[in-house]
């Protein structure tokens, strides 16, 4: 005889009935109903939580959420378009009131956005750019000012020669295009210096490892090290660890992550400009708040400050 | 002796199995149609879960979340049939797009014309991973894991790294015409062919004869390694077609796009009732297979379960399909 259908029966409804639970138990924030209660609703869709400096901009957005008294949902795209496009399309399902966006990619995102426009549901982009759909406001640091900063600090402290290289963060995002802009204006001032090679290391800890320990075999004379983000930093600097070169190749970053700040304490990292991330996610949820209600934010780009953190101010920061 | 219930051997004028009852009916039904049942009860579910997610507006979000994937499965029903396996479905449906955008943008080709390439990387990719293990004797996990590999390697390579906007007539393809979304049509249109290659053409018995039992078929006159050669080719354009709606959806193709979407793709087949062990397999069990891991993802979505939860419990329910897999095989 052929397969029970008992079981068959039995699995369909276990594998149905398994979401129950967990969807009550996942009811965060949320205290009202998905039904059209007065309770504002607002999407955040993350590239990825893999990533410090994505975590800290969600925690002060979802703080802030609770102190509106908002529902925030926050999805992780996992540094796939495609899902996030996805979980862009429920948020529309959803009917949320706003849409707070960091994506994955600046061109990738433009699609999804252009329907939340037609939906007639406002969208505010964090950290990176929407291209190609309207957003009603744009949150990030003037990542060419930390570009320059950045270049500053490490020519100086070069004495304004050496050979450097440069890790650069994932392509297409505006983040990697910006601070390498600054980076590369800002050492246009140290003609002494000379950038050896530039390689991604996609902002990612494990890859700035992996290509810093082969830039440093093909490029033994380095001296210095600018990394687009902090993750990539630390990859880099437990490649120079390795190599028993941490502390005397100079290493400067952008983000201001808790691990940069402890390696600036430690001595191996030179200078990160701290991004204020919770700064993001918070204003980010207060204009959001604000468009709910029928109010207006500043439309264009709203600069959130940088903070040069080196030895000498690091505790103020930790 | 007289009231004891008919075991007789003898053969009945009527079959008794014409007089089932409804309920018999029913578990019937159920056994035929596991996967069909389980995505109705999960249906079920997720209404009660969440009154969103029955909207009109969401379950066509659902039939354009299934697409891409349902595609790739499409391609990979065949290569399963035949108890083989295409790990490359998504690097080359990466590849496909790519090879689409670029020699659309930097070789100015018409749109048109960039489709086909995007089409023909599609099918040369799965000709190679067919000849490799057809002809090559590689067993079709190392073949098409190295396809993987080196679709992948040379998606960066094309794009540099970096997204490249589509041709309008791929843009087109991820779009919507009126209220319908193109990719749920490309996917019915997919689904169609596939289930026409397979049940109408005899390629398709070929391929159900290869997967059963591979020495009956070659010394029955057909031409096995003609046969993997075109399924594998098969899996490749459904790959490139799943990989041009994919990019057509977010106008770009991106050089990391449907990273691990292999997985989901066997996935899909492995609870639409296939065997991976081959001769088993059907378009329209693969179609519910798909849609059972769209309604899945978009419902904890909606419900914000986390996404590292909902891979959990994706993983579960592919342990399960399999399993009753299993059990289903021991038992016949």
């Amino acid at each position: 005889m052929h397969f029970t259908p008992h079981r068959t029966l039995a699995l369909a409804l276990a594998s149905g009935l398994a979401i129950l639970p967990l969807a009550a138990c996942n009811r965060t924030s949320s205290s009202t109903s998905a039904t059209g209660s007065s309770a504002k609703k607002i999407t955040l869709a993350v590239s990825t939580l893999n990533n410090p400096f994505f975590v800290s901009l969600k925690d002060g957005a979802v703080a802030e959420a609770k102190a509106e008294g908002v529902t925030l949902n926050v999805v992780d795209a996992q540094n796939d378009a495609a899902t996030q496009a996805n979980q862009l399309a429920n948020a529309q399902s959803q009917n949320v009131q706003a849409v707070i966006v960091n994506p994955v990619d600046s061109d990738g995102a433009g699609a999804p956005v252009k329907a939340l426009n037609t939906a007639k549901i406002p969208v505010i982009a964090v950290d990176r750019t929407v291209n190609g759909a309207k957003v009603a406001s744009f949150i990030a640091s003037d990542n060419v000012a930390g570009g320059q900063q950045a270049a500053a600090e490490l020519g100086k402290l070069l004495g304004g020669k050496g050979d450097i290289i440069v890790l650069q963060g994932t392509a297409g995002t505006s983040a990697a295009r910006d601070r390498g802009k600054g980076f590369t204006e800002g050492m246009k001032s140290f003609p002494g210096i000379k950038i050896v090679a530039t390689q991604t290391a996609n902002f990612d800890r494990t890859q700035g490892l992996d290509v810093t320990t082969n830039l440093m075999q093909a490029n033994p004379s380095v001296v210095g090290i600018f990394a687009e983000n902090d993750e990539m930093a630390l990859g880099a600097i437990q490649a120079l660890t390795a190599a028993g070169k941490a502390g005397k190749v100079l290493v400067t970053a952008i983000d201001g992550t808790a691990d940069g700040m402890t390696a600036i304490v430690a001595g191996t990292l030179l200078e990160t400009i701290a991004q204020q991330p919770d700064f993001m996610g918070k204003t980010a949820v207060d204009y959001c708040v604000t468009l709910a209600g029928g109010g207006t934010v500043p439309s264009g780009f709203t600069a959130s400050p940088l903070i040069e953190i080196t030895k000498t101010n690091v505790s103020q920061y930790q | 002796m007289s009231n004891t219930q008919e075991t007789k051997p003898t053969p009945h004028p009527t079959p008794t199995a014409d007089v089932k009852s409804t309920g018999a009916k029913i578990a019937d039904f159920a056994s035929d149609n596991g996967a069909l049942v389980g995505l109705l009860v999960l249906c079920l579910g997720m209404f009660i879960a969440t009154p969103d997610f029955l909207t009109p507006n969401n379950l066509l979000n659902v039939g354009i979340q299934a697409s891409v994937v349902a595609i790739l499965a499409f391609g990979q029903t065949f290569v399963i049939v035949t108890a083989g396996i295409d790990l490359s479905v998504g690097s080359v449906a990466a590849l496909s797009a790519m090879v689409a955008a670029f020699t659309g943008q930097s070789w100015g080709m018409p749109p048109l014309v960039a489709l086909l390439f995007g089409l023909l990387t599609g099918l040369a990719a799965g000709m190679i991973s067919g000849a490799a293990t057809a002809y090559g004797k590689l067993p079709p996990f190392i073949a098409t894991l190295a396809m993987l590999s080196v679709a992948r390697g040379l998606t960066l390579v094309v794009s540099n790294g970096i997204p490249i906007p589509t041709p309008s007539v791929v843009t087109w393809l991820g779009g919507d015409v009126g209220p319908i979304p193109m990719p749920v049509i490309v996917m019915l249109v997919m689904g169609a062919l596939g289930w026409f290659t397979l049940n109408r053409l005899s390629i398709g018995r070929a391929m159900y004869a290869v997967g059963g039992n591979l020495e009956a078929a070659r010394l029955s006159g057909i031409p096995v390694k003609r046969v993997l050669v075109t399924v594998y080719a098969l899996s490749g354009i459904f790959a490139a077609v799943a990989g041009l709606v994919l990019s057509g959806r977010l106008a770009s193709a991106q050089p990391q796009a449907a990273t691990g979407y292999e997985l989901d793709s066997i996935a899909a087949v492995v609870i639409g009732g296939a065997s991976l062990a081959g001769g088993v397999g059907r378009i329209s069990g693969t179609l519910i297979g798909a849609l059972v891991l769209a309604v899945i993802r978009n419902g904890l979505n909606l419900l914000n379960v986390s996404a590292f939860w909902q891979q959990v419990i994706i993983g579960l329910v592919i342990a399960v399909a399999v399993g009753i897999d299993v059990l289903r095989r021991k038992r016949t």
